[in-house]
């Protein structure tokens, strides 16, 4: 269940400019877990040869989706910024395929959210990139 | 003693200059994003000038990390790229004639990239700089670090590991 909380906290990170320039729409929100989905659109193409996603946007994807998920943990008070972020890239995602990142706060203390995320694309038994990171609680 | 009597100056820049702009030219997201490259010498500076659609939280207002991410990806996938063509675009092995119009060279590809968020990015241009650490045949080590107003207090910084392209031939 979507509580009002998470509702606002969607509507907010949908509404960041840099996640709707890339198009991205969030699938679930709750309790510390988001999944955003970002369609194919070949303005984000880093490999020109093989039309493949640049790297950037799968992270900007990933660094949205985990801080999505710190702010729904219910210990959040609401706010967050990226400490870090680390991503592995595991395989090229396919050239017109939507990619859907998950993302859990597995662990949160009163200062630091720990989030780990995984990107797919149609294969999803295959990720293609995933990713941990640290980012900081505030507010409340 | 005799030596070859240099180019002239025009030459050797306008080869580099275009040897540089098709290599972002290339890349649709460079463009998307509005990244430009500057170029003394060998040394590169990436440039993303301030625009509406980078920012994250808009009340702040701060640059998105995933924003911040891309230009630091960028910024190395580019300064990687250059300092492997460098060396053919100076002997005139690679003319930027081929590079403008023939295949793009291929790029390296990213095996895994830290993001090292310092301080919030503010509604401003950001820059970065990117240094090759390691660059064997088959992978490459590069850190980067981006900041704004000041080149003394870093907004973010990175290091990213690379899978090289082949070379055949």
């Amino acid at each position: 269940m979507e509580t009002q909380k998470d509702k606002i906290a969607r509507q907010f990170m949908e509404a960041l400019p840099h996640a709707r320039a890339l198009g991205m729409r969030f699938t679930r929100l709750e309790n510390g877990h988001a999944a955003i989905e970002m369609e194919y659109n070949t303005r984000f193409i880093g490999d020109p040869e093989t039309g493949v996603i640049h790297g950037g946007a799968v992270s900007a994807l990933m660094d949205t989706c985990c801080g999505a998920a710190a702010m729904s943990h219910p210990a959040s008070p609401g706010g967050t910024a990226t400490i870090d972020l680390r991503i592995d890239y595991m395989r090229p995602a396919t050239p017109g395929q939507t990619i859907r990142a998950e993302a859990e706060c597995y662990h949160i203390t009163r200062s630091v959210a720990f989030v780990r995320a995984r990107a797919m694309d149609d294969d999803t038994a295959r990720p293609v990139a995933t990713a941990t990171g640290t980012f900081t609680v505030e507010g409340g | 003693m005799t030596r070859a009597r240099p180019e002239p100056v025009q030459v050797v820049k306008q080869r580099r200059d275009a040897a540089l702009k098709a290599l972002v030219d290339g890349v649709p997201y460079i463009g998307f994003l509005g990244v430009q490259f500057e170029r003394l010498g060998d040394e590169l500076t990436a440039i993303m000038p301030f625009d509406e659609k980078l920012l994250g939280n808009p009340l702040l207002p701060a640059l998105h990390g995933g924003a911040t991410a891309a230009f630091l990806e960028i910024t190395s996938i580019i300064g990687l790229s250059w300092s492997m063509l460098w060396e053919e675009i100076e002997s005139g092995v690679l003319d930027p004639e081929t590079l403008t119009h023939g295949p793009l060279p291929r790029l390296p590809k990213t095996i895994d990239f830290t993001v090292d968020y310092l301080r919030s990015g503010l509604p401003r241009d950001a820059y970065a700089r990117a240094q090759v650490n390691r660059s064997g045949r088959r992978y490459a080590s590069v850190h980067v670090e981006a900041w704004q107003d000041n080149r003394a207090r870093p907004i973010a910084q990175a290091t990213g590991h690379f899978l090289m392209p082949r070379r055949d031939g």
